[in-house]
């Protein structure tokens, strides 16, 4: 316990707690209405976006989330408009953004001085290299996120259970899968500095599909993807910290062993 | 007065005409079975009424409020597993556009009385998935009667059910008939079930091939 005290007086440490928790709040939030829609893979669809607009930012010399944050915004439109047009499906249109954002960012990296440390940790992730600026970038857009969030709740529930009967409430639809695609892109830019552009979707749908595992009411799977969410980043950290390994690798094992003991626990009480 | 005035309505799917040229009134308190085979159009003429489908010409008009509209989809939930209980279904009941997306205490009192009308009460705190197939169709029934409708539009709701739930759900569609005069326009299967007296029936064929009263159908 004096060990896991004497790590919070790091400050590189504090920031990277404030900044995880944050962003594990705003992927677990985002990451049940992804999961329940059959839309989990966007996550790491776009994270590939990311690592292109990343790659583009470092040869500019401009500040990575300004460009990253637009891309990645304009990209997840991209992907929603293109899937809602007749014929074509969600994981094709993913597919074909990512590796195409994918293969723009593998060249303009080679064109330049070719992957270097700052490429490397965007891909694996270094939450423990977070500066103040990107704490508070990420602290004041998640609680934005989470103000929106709360506030259109009930709608993302309904939106999620039963697209036609919020078309016919007179509920727009359309806004409301954009209002999605416009967070799922705030939390991955957000989370790619902590799990790396490879890991990122792991943040948003592990803690949904363990939650579901062991629930079955939206308010409490919610509740528990938020809790597990921060959880495992918690236990996450300090791994990764005292094994010296990488945070998001880390942070995924202990969602690999938090999946298996959901199943295994519904199992048992039937969930 | 009519509340619905449907002229020379077609649509279409994939340039196969689904309706065409189909023309009828509803009145206010009427109770409307649309009937016909499969394929015949019922299902697209409903969708396009309440607007989840695209009509290619002619004219709806609907003189009625959009919030006092219940719909009651097919019996024909996908996902069992999904993580919602009933009370969750049904309280989405209440929202609509131009509504800030909050539940009010009076949201929760209509909660209650919908519940008590449809003797639902011990089901709403269970997984939607877990119900039996009646319990799910009388969740959906309760998520369209929580915003007080003036007519419920039904597609097909009986479908997939056996024979008694089936009764079951029309004695309720029965009641609230009579005693809240709501309209009702149900695209069945089931006529045979259904024992309320002055009941309309429309056959749809991609147009109306039959429209008048239930002692006058003669059948498919």
């Amino acid at each position: 316990m004096n060990i896991i005290i004497e790590l919070l007086n790091y400050p590189f440490m504090q920031r990277a707690l404030v900044c995880g928790i944050a962003i594990s709040l705003c992927s677990a939030l985002i990451g049940v209405i992804l999961v329940l829609k059959n839309y989990s893979m966007i996550g790491h669809g776009l994270g590939e976006v990311g690592f292109a607009a990343l790659s583009l930012a470092l040869v500019l010399n401009l500040p990575e989330m300004y460009v990253a944050i637009p891309i990645v915004i304009i990209a997840s439109f991209i992907i929603l408009l293109i899937s809602q047009k007749k014929g074509a499906s969600g994981d094709v249109t993913i597919a074909l953004v990512s590796t195409a954002a994918l293969a723009f960012g593998v060249i303009i990296t080679s064109a330049s001085k070719g992957f270097n440390v700052d490429v490397y940790n965007y891909m694996f992730g270094s939450i423990l290299s977070m500066t103040t600026q990107d704490v508070i970038i990420s602290v004041i857009l998640s609680i934005i996120l989470i103000i929106i969030y709360v506030f259109f709740y009930n709608r993302l529930f309904m939106i999620s259970y039963d697209e036609k009967f919020a078309k016919v409430s007179g509920i727009s639809v359309t806004f409301y899968q954009f209002l999605i695609s416009l967070i799922t892109a705030i939390v991955v830019v957000l989370g790619m500095r902590m799990m790396g552009t490879l890991l990122i979707s792991s943040l948003i749908v592990f803690p949904a599909i363990i939650a579901r595992k062991i629930t079955n009411s939206f308010r409490n799977m919610v509740i528990l993807s938020v809790l597990i969410s921060i959880i495992c980043f918690i236990f996450g950290l300090l791994f990764s910290f005292f094994l010296k390994l990488p945070t998001g690798a880390c942070i995924v094992g202990v969602y690999v062993a938090e999946y298996i003991f959901a199943i295994i626990y519904a199992k048992v009480c039937k969930i | 007065m009519s509340i619905i005035e449907v002229k020379d309505l077609s649509a279409s799917y994939n340039n196969h005409d689904a309706i065409k040229d189909v023309n009828f009134k509803v009145d206010n308190g009427e109770y409307i079975c649309l009937v016909g085979e499969n394929g015949s159009g019922k299902s697209t003429l409903i969708k396009t009424l309440i607007g989840l489908h695209k009509k290619d010409s002619g004219e709806i008009n609907i003189n009625i409020e959009d919030d006092k509209i219940g719909y009651v989809a097919q019996n024909n939930m996908k996902d069992l597993t999904f993580p919602a209980t009933a009370k969750e279904i049904i309280m989405t009941g209440v929202q609509k556009h131009g509504k800030l997306p909050f539940y009010r205490k009076k949201d929760w009192e209509m909660f209650d009385n919908v519940c008590d009308m449809l003797s639902i009460k011990d089901i709403v705190n269970k997984q939607i998935g877990s119900l039996s197939g009646g319990q799910r169709q009388r969740v959906i029934l309760a998520r369209a009667l929580i915003r007080e409708p003036k007519l419920i539009i039904l597609d097909e709701p009986c479908s997939g059910l056996d024979v008694n739930i089936t009764n079951e759900f029309y004695k309720i569609l029965d009641r609230l008939h009579e005693e809240k005069d709501i309209t009702i326009i149900m695209a069945t299967h089931d006529l045979d079930e259904i024992k309320t007296k002055d009941v309309r029936v429309i056959c749809m064929a991609t147009s109306v091939k039959f429209d008048g009263k239930i002692e006058d159908w003669k059948g498919l």
